[in-house]
């Protein structure tokens, strides 16, 4: 951290950054029938309600899929390329690069209104389908970035050491290098299954009967019903990803990799 | 031991791109031959390793090891072993693991492995370090592991990428000697590449001296030592003051010098080591630069007509103050006759 930052620049940033949580976090504790802050009274029935509202638990579920296994398959495409990116020099690896990295800059609203529009109208594709690869396509960047970045710091003679040993190339990349690039992957994964669950204007797009991740349910659960369930449940998922990113932190040394 | 050769190298040119890193190599290795590489960085030593390996593919020529031909032979299947420059070893397995690494993947009989991992981890001096990560060893000690690792493969050739450059003097002359025991034991034909004229003097059956990417010079270290073919070679090995021939003169920064005897005109320089040097008498003369003291000897460095001189005298003698002229003689009993200058 920059020496130079006066503690009251600290503490305003802490505040700005960390203010919005303990907010919902106290408005979620609310007794009260809407969402207020400061909180009328404490009680725990709206953090309790969350897990009796259906549609949440079905959104959940549906995040869970597309968090869980967009970045399954990510990672299925994203090792192999980033592989390919750190060992050898391809022809064409400066645009690969750069195409890979796209899904990052380009506005998650565009790539939603684009895949509505021109994949999913057209060719009468599955919503489903579609939100499954477009959020592998979001995640991809980061599995590709946070795996290259382990690749890079394995030095490759490893893998040739292994060979004259007697291992195939393929052999040695499953016995010398996934077992060293193992927190790499696990930093990734977390990466992108944090990516992916908070993910919100791709997946308002392909939203349909059915299909509908949880970000998007909370947001039209707002429009109809005002209470502080929506506040519990935000508490909720912060608390899932700041646990998630401290035990990879704790165990992993996450902030290595990102 | 036949004087067949055992490993051959015709011909062998390599290149990165465009750029050639060793030209048109030749050399005959006979079994149980153990080879030094000699040469400044980036001559091509690491190169030829690691195209004999199989690492690398030569852009033309032909390896033959033990009777076949190996050139296009994949890396897997040489039977060649490595221990590389920078140890390799894999960060994720226990010393025993790491060694124990390719005679799992050959299939062996746990019993076997174990007897052999064991034997081998012994030989290099770590039985008790069996159980750490490399990361838990010092750099000696990883590569002596990775010694270890290649050598129970009992590879057909061994090559070693600078075996000993990290250890400190005193194990390195004992892993010298543990590295010429082990060779004459098991008879294993051993390359090894070498920055220090030292180490590939006292090792080697045979040494190769290379240049930007070509052979120098082969010989025993007797004949690398004292019969250098070249100003390059006589560099190498130690002799400080190389002059090249011309019309039967040494030709000096100061004009053609003639000797007091005729020097054979069939030579093209000639080289003398410090200890070569006569100094107190001569016919010529020189200004005293610098001294410096290294036990048994002083060294002198002369500022002279013909150059720079460097001169060792026995450090018993009374010592010579900067600035002192002395006189000085180069005998052409104590020089060594160059076939080539340049
Ligand atoms: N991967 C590479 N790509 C391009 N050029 C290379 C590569 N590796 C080596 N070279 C070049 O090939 C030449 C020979 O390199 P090599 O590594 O064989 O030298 P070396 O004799 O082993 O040197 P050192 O004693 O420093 O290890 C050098 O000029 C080097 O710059
Ligand atoms: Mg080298």
């Amino acid at each position: 951290m920059n020496r130079t930052f006066s503690p009251l620049i600290l503490a305003a940033l802490l505040i700005f950054l960390i203010g919005p949580f303990l907010i919902i976090v106290a408005a979620s504790l609310s007794a009260g029938d809407t969402l207020t802050f400061p909180p009328q009274g404490l009680s725990l029935r709206w953090i309790a309600k969350v897990f009796t509202v259906e549609s949440f638990r079905d959104s959940f579920i549906m995040s869970m899929i597309l968090a869980v296994g967009g970045t399954f398959l990510a990672l299925l495409l994203g090792v192999p390329a980033a592989y390919a990116l750190s060992r050898y020099k391809l022809p064409f690896g400066e645009v690969v690069n750069t195409i890979v990295t796209l899904p990052i800059i380009v506005p998650g609203i565009i790539v939603g209104l684009a895949l509505l529009r021109y994949v999913v109208v057209p060719f009468s594709f599955s919503i489903g389908i579609a939100l499954f690869l477009a959020h592998t396509a979001l995640v991809l960047p980061y599995t590709v970035r946070v795996v290259s970045s382990s690749f890079n710091n394995l030095r490759s003679d490893m893998e040739e050491a292994a060979v004259l040993l007697g291992a195939t190339r393929l052999g040695a990349f499953f016995k010398v290098v996934l077992p060293n690039i193992q927190s790499g992957i696990l930093a990734a994964f977390i990466l992108g299954f944090v990516t992916s669950f908070n993910q919100v204007p791709v997946s308002l797009f392909l939203s349909g009967p059915g299909v509908r991740t949880l970000p998007i349910d909370m947001l039209s659960y707002m429009e109809t019903t005002y209470d502080p369930s929506v506040a519990a449940l935000s508490a909720l998922l912060a608390l899932m990803s700041i646990g998630i990113v401290f035990l990879a932190e704790r165990f992993l040394g996450f902030s290595r990799y990102v | 031991m036949s004087d067949r050769a055992f490993l051959s190298l015709e011909n062998l040119t390599l290149s990165y791109g465009n750029s050639i890193a060793v030209n048109k190599f030749n050399l005959d290795i006979r079994k149980g031959e153990l080879v030094a590489f000699l040469g400044p960085s980036g001559c091509g030593k690491t190169t030829t390793m690691r195209s004999i390996a199989g690492l690398l593919n030569p852009t033309s020529g032909r390896i033959t090891l033990d009777g076949t031909d190996i050139t296009r032979v994949s890396a897997n299947k040489r039977n060649v072993g490595l221990v590389f420059q920078s140890y390799a070893l894999f960060p994720h397995l226990t010393v025993y693991e790491n060694v124990a690494f390719g005679l799992r993947l050959k299939r062996m009989a746990d019993a076997d492995i174990n007897a052999r991992v064991t034997a081998g981890i012994k030989s290099v001096g770590l039985a008790a370090l069996s159980g750490r990560k490399p990361a838990e060893l010092s750099g000696g000690q990883q590569q002596r592991v990775a010694l270890a690792r290649s050598m129970v493969m009992e590879p057909k050739v061994l090559l070693l990428d600078e075996p000993l450059s990290n250890l400190d003097a005193r194990l390195r002359v004992e892993m010298r000697a543990e590295l010429q025991r082990v060779q004459k034991e098991t008879g294993i034909t051993m390359i090894f590449v070498t920055h220090d004229q030292a180490e590939a003097l006292s090792l080697a059956d045979r040494i190769v001296v290379m240049r930007n990417g070509l052979i120098e010079q082969v010989g025993t270290p007797e004949e690398i030592y004292n019969n250098p073919v070249s100003a390059f070679v006589a560099d190498f090995v130690g002799f400080e003051n190389v002059f090249a021939l011309k019309d039967g003169k040494l030709a000096t920064p100061g004009g053609a010098v003639a000797l007091s005897e005729a020097l054979p005109g069939n030579a093209a320089g000639f080289a003398w080591r410090p200890a070569g040097v006569v100094l107190d008498t001569g016919p010529f003369q020189g200004k005293v630069k610098s001294v410096s003291f290294t036990g048994n000897l002083r060294e002198y460095l002369l500022d002279t007509p013909l150059g720079p001189i460097t001169a060792e005298v026995s450090a018993a003698l009374p010592v010579h103050d900067l600035g002192t002229e002395l006189a000085f003689d180069l005998p052409l009993k104590a020089a060594a006759p160059l076939q080539r200058f340049a």
